[in-house]
């Protein structure tokens, strides 16, 4: 199959080759870890534990706060030392349950099932649901609501999203190298639940030895197939990646479900099969610590609540002074103003950078280049949108489509008046849609 | 919390190119037809190139400091405006005449709208426009030229067509004719044109359909039928080529939108045909997009791009 990709996108410096060729290690938290309620899309989990509780590794420590939510699961034996406010990634202060880890990791029971073929529908998705598996490329959105459309024979499509298009990421790409079966058992258990869909892995080009060792372990399944993307940045981005896979399009209003789609990220896949299989929740991630201001860029098999400190001090801390620390990628990722916040389900980096370009250059007059028309991949003109948004004429914001923006930040990144045009939209769409809200 | 660590909305991360570099390219294209017209007309066309880009740069500073703006020369822009202008007059012009357009150029058609981006109307287009109205006589006399070895006749290639003579078209491509400094020279202004290209500065969709419109309207109201001659000399003289790919390009008077900048051209393409053939003058590449550069606005009205995912039914912010 030849390369495909979508209209737009950019081709930001990638840097993965810092932290590529490093082996994923496991990584053994220390003293203290927290557990945000929410770390997913829809309602808080509840608490189920009390301040002072002993919990186990693979406990269950928060209940799903309704259907759209999931279930948060102790990554550390100990004990519950505070359920309070903490500071997450992306600013906000989230009540939290914070466990002391006794450093044995002494794990709960876990119920193993051996032939998954003989599970129903339900089973799966409900062991699904009991593992606590969300989106782990960022969104978060429970994994079990995504798998439960409202006319499943409808889905054709199963995307393992693959690509891995932010720059410096490597989590996904070391986990398809060193545990490529484990994902394809996720997609065999996915594609289990919907007997008329397809299975696709949509990888990047720039990740030619995944694109391989996926085709060979694939090469007898009738159900599944790799399919080469074109590598250029928000080519992960669920739009972009359905349009690259099928050439069906969706726009703001609808889900991918409407075109016949599910799309799970490669660590999602991962959790479906270990929590299907092995009956374990979602407790360990890979994340990657990277940026040319880290001493020793690597990945890691991290324990979720982890502190980004330490995992800092793991990659052997700061080789040259930060201006910008980022939770996630550059593109799509939140600066951070402090390390002292716990990782959860959906954070796959920590970038460090020399360099703070988004504030080194001043913005100068828009020349109305067509630079950022040329780069989104929603076909929408930023310029216009972020001149509407920042003299407040939300009318004309919608009537250009402004409801359509992705926020991938790729007419910021190529914009030569340095304007920060993704700001101003993402601004502009927030107050829209909370008007909205209200009405 | 931990010192001064720059807390930011994301991209974190940002392209090279900036405006300043993006004119620059602009500087380097316009440079192959800058020496040929120096080449071609002699030590008075680099004065008057000299002359257009110093007080073009001079009055965008003065203009600054009068208003208590910071400055904005180092985007370049200026520059870019000063050798355009240069490049679309006689070399035989008083040096004084490039000043006068080139302050009007700056300081009426651009800093008076509130700068670069702000203006509606391309500033040379607009700095030579102003000179053909207000010296008429100096602006259209291309007498100065001698050649290369035979003598010429005084006239420009379009002239000599309107009034029913014949041209050399390969002298046309060479650009050893009399026309304004920069205009004459097709292959110089093409290099330059395929480089713009090249960096990704320009794309096709203005000069493309531009050229594409005026070929067919030639062809169909030219008077001269299928007469391929003709049209390449349509095509070649009349600063078309400079227009189409150095002027009509300009980013801040020409549209955003992919299609807009189709209708743009078509635009163009058709003003100029008129000017052309039915017009008294035999050339109309300067009014045709100064004009054009008007009906911007409106042509980005009709033109919004249907965003990714929507289709034609849901048209408009329903809901």
């Amino acid at each position: 199959m030849g390369l495909r990709t979508f209209k737009g996108g950019v081709h930001p410096y990638d840097g993965k080759e810092l932290s590529k060729s490093k082996p994923v290690k496991e990584l053994l938290p220390q003293g203290e870890l927290v557990f945000p309620l929410s770390q997913h899309i829809g309602a808080p989990a509840t608490p189920i534990v009390e301040v002072g509780d002993a919990v186990l590794r693979g406990q269950k420590i928060a209940e799903a706060g309704g259907f759209v939510s999931s279930p948060i699961f102790s990554s550390v034996s100990g004990t519950v030392k505070a359920i309070e406010p903490r500071r997450v990634a992306v600013g906000d202060m989230v009540t939290s349950i914070v466990i002391e880890s006794d450093g044995n990791m002494i794990e709960t029971g876990f119920i193993e099932h051996e032939d998954i073929s003989a599970l129903s529908n339900e089973e799966i998705i409900n062991l699904i649901k009991e593992a606590g598996v969300v989106g782990m490329g960022g969104a978060g959105f429970p994994t079990h609501v995504k798998l439960s459309p409202k006319e499943p024979e409808k889905i054709e499509y199963i995307i393992a999203n693959c690509a891995e298009c932010e720059p410096y990421l490597t989590s996904d790409y070391r986990r398809m190298v060193e545990e490529p079966e484990k994902l394809v058992e996720g997609m065999r258990i996915v594609l289990q639940l919907f007997p008329s869909a397809k299975g696709v892995f949509g990888i990047e080009d720039n990740k030619q030895d995944c694109i391989d060792r996926l085709t060979e372990l694939t090469k007898n399944e009738s159900r599944m197939s790799v399919q080469p993307l074109m590598t250029k940045y928000p080519q992960g981005g669920e739009r972009q990646l359905i349009h690259a896979v099928t050439g069906r399009d969706i726009n703001a209003k609808m889900l991918p479900a409407d075109a016949g789609c599910i799309v799970d990220n490669v660590e999602t896949l991962v959790a479906i099969y270990n929590g299907v299989r092995f009956g374990r929740p979602l407790m360990n991630r890979t994340f990657t610590v990277t940026g040319d201001a880290v001493s020793d860029p690597r990945n890691f098999s991290i324990c979720i609540g982890t502190n980004y400190s330490e995992l800092l001090e793991a990659a052997s801390g700061l080789a040259h002074p930060a201006k910008k620390l980022i939770s996630g990628g550059p593109m799509m990722g939140f600066a951070l103003f402090d390390t002292n916040i716990p990782t959860t389900k959906t954070t796959s980096a920590l970038l460090c950078l020399t360099e703070d370009e988004a504030s080194k250059y001043e913005t100068t007059a828009c020349i109305n280049c067509g630079r950022c028309v040329e780069a989104c991949p929603e076909q929408l003109v930023p310029s216009k949108l972020a001149d509407f948004a920042e003299r407040g004429l939300k009318g004309d914001f919608e009537k250009w489509y402004g409801l359509e923006c992705v926020e991938c930040g790729s007419c910021s990144f190529g914009c030569p008046a340095r304007r920060h045009l993704a700001q101003s939209i993402k601004t502009m769409k927030k107050q829209i849609l909370a008007d909205k809200r209200k009405k | 919390m931990s010192n001064l660590l720059n807390v930011t909305s994301s991209p974190h991360v940002r392209a090279k190119d900036d405006t300043q570099r993006i004119m620059l390219y602009v500087v380097i294209s316009l440079l192959p037809a800058t020496f040929f017209g120096i080449f071609n007309f002699g030590y008075k066309a680099l004065i008057l190139v000299l002359v257009s880009v110093l007080s073009c740069v001079a009055s965008e500073y003065v203009f600054d400091r009068v208003v208590n703006k910071k400055s904005t020369i180092g985007d370049l822009s200026a520059v870019v405006t000063g050798l355009l202008l240069a490049l679309n007059l006689p070399s035989s012009l008083p040096w004084w005449m490039a000043v006068l357009g080139s302050v009007f150029a700056i300081v009426v058609v651009k800093c008076l709208f509130g700068g670069l981006g702000q203006n509606f109307m391309n500033p040379a287009l607009g700095g030579r426009v102003f000179l053909v109205l207000s010296f008429t006589g100096a602006m259209t006399d291309f007498s100065d030229y001698k050649g290369f070895a035979d003598t010429f006749s005084g006239a420009t290639p379009l002239a000599t067509l309107k009034a029913g003579g014949s041209v050399d078209t390969m002298r046309m491509l060479i650009g050893n004719i009399p026309g304004t400094i920069g205009e004459t020279s097709v292959i110089a202004l093409l290099i330059g044109a395929v480089f713009l290209l090249l960096m990704g500065v320009i794309d096709l969709r203005i000069p493309g359909s531009y050229i594409l419109t005026f070929a067919v309207f030639t062809l169909l109201f030219g008077g001269h039928g299928l007469d391929m001659n003709f049209l390449i000399a349509e095509l070649c003289g009349g600063g078309l080529i400079l227009g189409a790919f150095f002027m009509a390009t300009d980013y801040v008077t020409s549209p955003i939108t992919p299609m807009g900048k189709i209708l743009f051209g078509i635009c163009l393409g058709l003003l100029t045909g008129i000017f052309r053939y039915f017009g008294a003058s035999a050339e109309g590449v300067s009014y045709a997009i100064i004009f054009s550069n008007l009906l911007v606005p409106l042509i980005e009205k009709i033109t919004i791009p249907r965003a990714f995912g929507i289709v034609r039914e849901t048209k408009g912010g329903e809901k």
